[in-house]
């Protein structure tokens, strides 16, 4: 999902996410209405903000048993720290981890307990472009098992990953490919910038 | 127990755990609260100068002070820690009723502000030169116990979802002690005035109807807090 700032990417991302309710319209999930699922579709959901999500002052790993104990799991941490490459800095507090490193924790937190959706909101913010990369192979690494919806204004990363493309402007899709090009993609949101107020 | 009472309650006691091994590791809201405690208790020491006889009827008053404005700082404290990364919205994401965050919290600003009370009521009978074993026989020690523990209940179950309220407003420092003092004088009142009439040495004063004011503003609290703390985070 692309838009400028203030499309309205974070506050849908906010809403799937059953963190803020909508002013209007409602969000079917499955045919059904979040707010008709109740907190148990949040077994289902996972989400990565623009924020960690964490406790700075306790480790890694206390980090993520805190997480699995609030979703009833046991047994993944292991698993979730190998995909994070994070094993060696399991004992090292969170608030000594580098961007990069931030970035895939949260989304390794936000996978413990396997969400069938997960919503990322801007992850590349702030990496350098190797970090970058090595979250996009692991973003398409989970595209088989999980619906991924990321949004982001790395036009060129995000159309390189995406199976369905959508570009936000005040609040409404303005464009919604399965084969939308960079080019495309740019060209509707310079036209978006144009007519806006 | 149903599964959805026991995920209720799995919660509760992840928020605690997390909170209890957060201070360990930075040590912070217990040693200030502590440190604060200690202060109020020198200050009305020296500018009062409480002998023993003036201590029976002044100290409840003072005890109660320092215990209400240390565990204002440790409520403060709660919930600006949820703040910093954005964690509150990651209990939001735990699927349960958004109260067990409440209850979570709670339960770590009870333990912490007993913890802190542990510490400071000793500093207090020494420095007051109040013999606690003479003034209170067996059975008052153990009305004494409730009485702290009703007292302290209650602020903290007012305060914990003021402190909720507070943190989301840019001046949530200021606004937690303007939103608190008011709204628990009757705990104060009545903690500081059960804790006299068990200081005094009189068979007939009695502080059970004290004792029930605290328990009723305790379970109020506690289910008002129950019932809108989902608006509060949604707001």
């Amino acid at each position: 999902m692309f838009g400028r700032n203030g499309a309205g990417k974070s506050t849908f991302l906010s809403i799937a996410a059953t963190l803020t309710k909508p002013s209007s319209g409602e969000l079917l999930y499955d045919g059904k209405s979040l707010t008709e699922l109740g907190e148990r579709i949040r077994h289902q959901i996972g989400f990565v903000s623009h924020h960690s999500l964490t406790y700075p002052d306790l480790t890694v790993e206390e980090n993520l048993h805190f997480y699995a104990r609030l979703y009833g799991i046991s047994g993944k941490i292991d698993q979730a720290l190998t995909w994070a490459d994070l094993d060696l800095r399991r004992r090292s507090p969170v608030r000594s981890l580098s961007r990069g490193m931030l970035q895939r924790f949260a989304i390794a937190r936000a996978l413990l307990h396997e969400p069938r959706l997960l919503l990322l909101d801007e992850p590349y913010t702030a990496l350098d472009s190797l970090s970058a990369e090595r979250l996009s192979e692991r973003i398409v690494d989970l595209k088989n098992e999980t619906t991924i919806v990321l949004t982001t204004h790395d036009i060129e990363r995000g159309v390189s990953i995406a199976d369905r493309m959508l570009v936000m402007e005040a609040g409404r899709i303005a464009f919604d490919s399965t084969r939308g090009t960079t080019k495309e993609i740019r060209h509707v949101l310079i036209e978006a910038q144009e007519t806006s107020p | 127990m149903n599964a959805s009472r026991r995920d209720f309650l799995r919660v509760v006691f992840a928020i605690f755990r997390k909170d209890v091994r957060n201070e360990l590791h930075t040590k912070e809201m217990v040693s200030s609260m502590f440190v604060f405690a200690v202060l109020v208790l020198l200050v009305f020491n020296f500018t009062l100068a409480i002998d023993e006889t003036r201590a029976l009827d002044l100290g409840p008053g003072v005890l109660w002070v320092a215990f209400v404005f240390s565990a204002t700082l440790g409520l403060n404290r709660s919930f600006t820690v949820e703040k910093e990364n954005q964690s509150l919205s990651g209990l939001m994401l735990a699927p349960v009723e958004r109260s067990a965050i409440y209850f979570g919290k709670l339960l770590s600003n009870l333990v912490f502000a007993l913890t802190m009370e542990a510490f400071v009521l000793p500093l207090f009978v020494v420095l007051y030169n109040l013999n606690l074993w003479e003034i209170l026989p067996a059975s008052d020690l153990a009305s004494f116990s409730v009485v702290l523990f009703l007292g302290t209940l209650g602020y903290v179950a007012i305060g914990t979802i003021l402190a909720a309220i507070a943190a989301n407003t840019t001046m949530r420092e200021v606004l937690l002690p303007v939103l608190l003092f008011p709204t628990a004088v009757p705990v104060v009142i009545g903690a500081a005035e059960s804790t006299r009439l068990l200081f005094q040495e009189d068979p007939l004063s009695n502080p059970w109807s004290w004792i029930r004011i605290l328990f009723v503003f305790a379970i109020v609290f506690i289910f008002v807090s129950w019932l809108v703390f989902e608006y509060v985070l949604e707001e």
